[in-house]
């Protein structure tokens, strides 16, 4: 017991740490889990940030011994801090989503180093081999299937207009395989502006978009918050045509209006922060029944429909 | 020495100056709007002012707020946050009130005094905090919008919080609304600013405001009640904020933890380029005004012409920015 109240001292669990002294577990006999992932600082990471603690609680309800410690990060730098404290602390796994790839990768691999067993969600390291284990969505394809939903939807060709998200990687990557795949379509992109996958900014981008071309057939938000608001922008234009409006990432409201259908969206594509899900319940098993588990796990973006929207629905998921 | 010295009717020599530089945001506009209008067939079209004018209500009456505050030698870095909570606590008042009294303009009106009450309380947190605690504004208002921000997105569970839809609709005039084609925000925002300009050049409370900022010291030999309207600047920011809130809440019906992010530092950026200075002593509320359609209009501007990448449209911003407040440079250095 003193041992515990000891290490519960972050400060000195960090000197412990810096000067390179054994792994401690900080219950007896049980394992201890860190979690880092970035803080709620829009609806998807919000979304990831209760899936996390609805999982943690699970998982503490299934295996009592294991400990986890959540830490959520507001920028890279902040994570880079978290990764060091957790590892201080004496984890012996570490779920990691990181921000970016390339300033976490140090830390994780000193993490790894220390003998801790590495997972990494949705993004990669910048150098292959540090993680474990990895669960990710499907990026490109992310891109891919928003490209098929318009050649499907407009066979005869459209004028579509497009919203990037917050400028990152993972933004590039979608972006990227969503033109490629319009390419020598009938499809023509318009123009394209940085929503940063928020509704307020959604809202603004439509309205421009609106003024700036007379036809818009479609418009591809990136995300269903920015097409929230875009969804408003466009009641507002009022035009005689309706406009196509795809998000992405399964947010529950777009769901359900897939779901219940007749209203403005028909489908969303499915890159939900459920992600972390998988990632913490696998890292789990492995800590409390020695599971063999190391490897890629990944899950596909497929199309929500009206025919599958009941399967990706979670009422109670802020996101 | 201070900028309310320049305003000294007995050195007339300054008076030429003086007036040029008093353009310096306006000129900015006026560069601003036709740049637009040569680059962009759409940009002068009625749909787009009344988007962009309609738009920058929110932030345009926060900055109104700002004005006072910063030209009695404060600051508030809250009013973002302050905002989105107030958002959200407003929207879950008017579900619950909606739920009861059934979808009427009784609970949009409900909506809007929870709103007004919510920021009467946190101005005066912010303005007794500062004044009667003693502690810096900026450090006081930099805990607050941690505060604020955090219980947002304690209370969405860091998702959003919806007006129910059926409410939707009746409070969506709020901001979509208009009467001989000007939308309501503008119509609130002409009058706040009205009134609130008004108020600083001639009212006593007015002038007690820019006297405190140019001296705190003078105002309180002049018998100024300084801790009072000290505290009252604030007050009268928080109400501001409940303005804007009220607008921004119909147009999408939701409050989420990214509500308001930022705008503390649009509306401080706006009065500085309306020509208010920073260290208090001298306040223009139409200058702020300018800045704000100045920092919307630059915003429009790059969406509809695609000018550069997208990725440069900060730099632009700051870059005019600059430009705007050293076109005012000659009154600064009197």
């Amino acid at each position: 017991m003193e041992k515990r109240t000891f290490l519960k001292g972050g400060a000195i669990a960090i000197a412990l740490g810096a000067v390179g002294m054994p792994k401690i577990s900080l219950a007896a006999g049980g394992k201890t889990i860190g979690i880092s992932i970035p803080a709620a600082t829009h609806g998807w990471t919000g979304g990831l940030n209760f899936q996390t603690k609805r999982t943690v609680e699970q998982m503490k309800k299934a295996f009592p011994d294991i400990e986890f410690v959540v830490a959520a990060a507001n920028d890279a730098s902040k994570q880079v801090n978290d990764v060091e404290d957790l590892v201080a602390r004496g984890i012996d796994a570490l779920v990691i989503l990181p921000f970016e790839s390339e300033p976490l990768t140090e830390p994780v691999k000193q993490a790894k180093a220390q003998g801790v067993f590495i997972t990494t969600v949705d993004r990669g390291l910048a150098e292959e081999g540090i993680e474990d284990l990895y669960v990710g969505g499907n990026n490109p394809q992310y891109g891919v299937i928003a490209g098929q939903y318009f050649k499907k939807k407009f066979p005869d060709g459209a004028k579509i207009v497009v919203m990037r998200g917050i400028p990152t990687t993972i933004d590039n990557v979608r972006i990227d395989a969503f033109k490629k795949e319009l390419e020598g379509s009938k499809v023509q992109i318009l123009d394209m502006q940085f929503a940063n996958w928020n509704p307020d900014k959604g809202f603004e981008v439509m309205q421009d978009f609106l003024q700036k071309f007379d036809a818009i057939d479609g418009v591809w938000a990136g995300d269903d918050d920015a097409a929230l608001g875009a969804m408003e922008a466009i009641k507002q234009a009022n035009r005689p045509k309706p406009i196509v409006v795809l998000g992405g990432s399964g947010m529950n409201k777009v769901v359900k209006m897939v779901k219940d259908g007749g209203g403005a969206v028909d489908a969303d594509i499915f890159y939900p922060p459920t992600l972390i899900i998988p990632a913490i319940e696998l890292t789990t098993m492995r800590a409390a029944t020695q599971a063999p588990i190391r490897g890629r796990y990944i899950l596909d973006s497929p199309l929500i429909t009206k025919d599958n929207a009941e399967e990706f629905y979670f009422p109670d998921s802020p996101y | 020495m201070n900028a309310a010295a320049a305003d000294m009717p007995h050195r007339p020599w300054l008076g030429a100056t003086k007036r040029l530089s008093a353009l310096g945001p306006i000129l900015a506009l006026l560069a601003l709007i036709s740049i637009g209008s040569l680059l962009s067939d759409s940009f002068l079209s009625a749909g787009n002012l009344s988007n962009l004018l309609t738009r920058s209500a929110i932030v345009g009456i926060i900055a109104i707020g700002a004005t006072y505050v910063i030209t009695a030698g404060g600051l508030d870095l809250s009013v973002g946050s302050m905002s989105a909570l107030i958002a959200g606590l407003v929207i879950m008042g008017m579900n619950a009130a909606g739920s009861s009294l059934g979808d009427s303009w009784l609970v949009v009106l409900i909506g809007i005094v929870l709103a007004l009450a919510l920021g009467v309380v946190a101005g005066t947190l912010n303005g007794i905090l500062v004044v009667k605690g003693g502690i810096d504004a900026f450090i006081v208002t930099l805990g607050t919008m941690g505060i604020f921000r955090s219980v947002i997105t304690w209370l969405s569970d860091g998702g959003s919080i919806s007006l129910s839809s059926s409410l939707k609709g009746v409070a969506r005039p709020l901001y979509y609304g208009s009467v001989a084609g000007v939308s309501y925000p503008l119509i609130a925002m002409i009058f706040l600013a009205v009134g609130a300009e008004l108020v600083l050049r001639r009212a006593r409370i007015g002038r007690h405001v820019t006297a405190i900022g140019s001296n705190p010291e003078v105002a309180r030999y002049s018998a100024i009640r300084v801790h009072r309207v000290r505290i009252l600047t604030y007050v009268f920011q928080g109400v501001c904020v409940a303005l804007a809130t009220m607008i921004y809440v119909p147009r999408l019906g939701a409050a989420t933890p990214s509500t308001g992010l930022l705008w503390e530092l649009e509306a401080i950026a706006a009065v500085i380029i309306g020509g208010t200075a920073l260290k208090g002593g001298f306040g223009r509320i139409w200058g702020s005004i300018v800045g704000v359609l100045i920092l919307g209009l630059i915003d429009n501007i790059l969406n509809l012409t695609a000018l550069a990448s997208p990725y440069l449209n900060g730099a632009f911003q700051g870059i005019i920015i600059i430009i705007a407040v050293y076109l005012q440079k000659g009154r600064r250095e009197v």
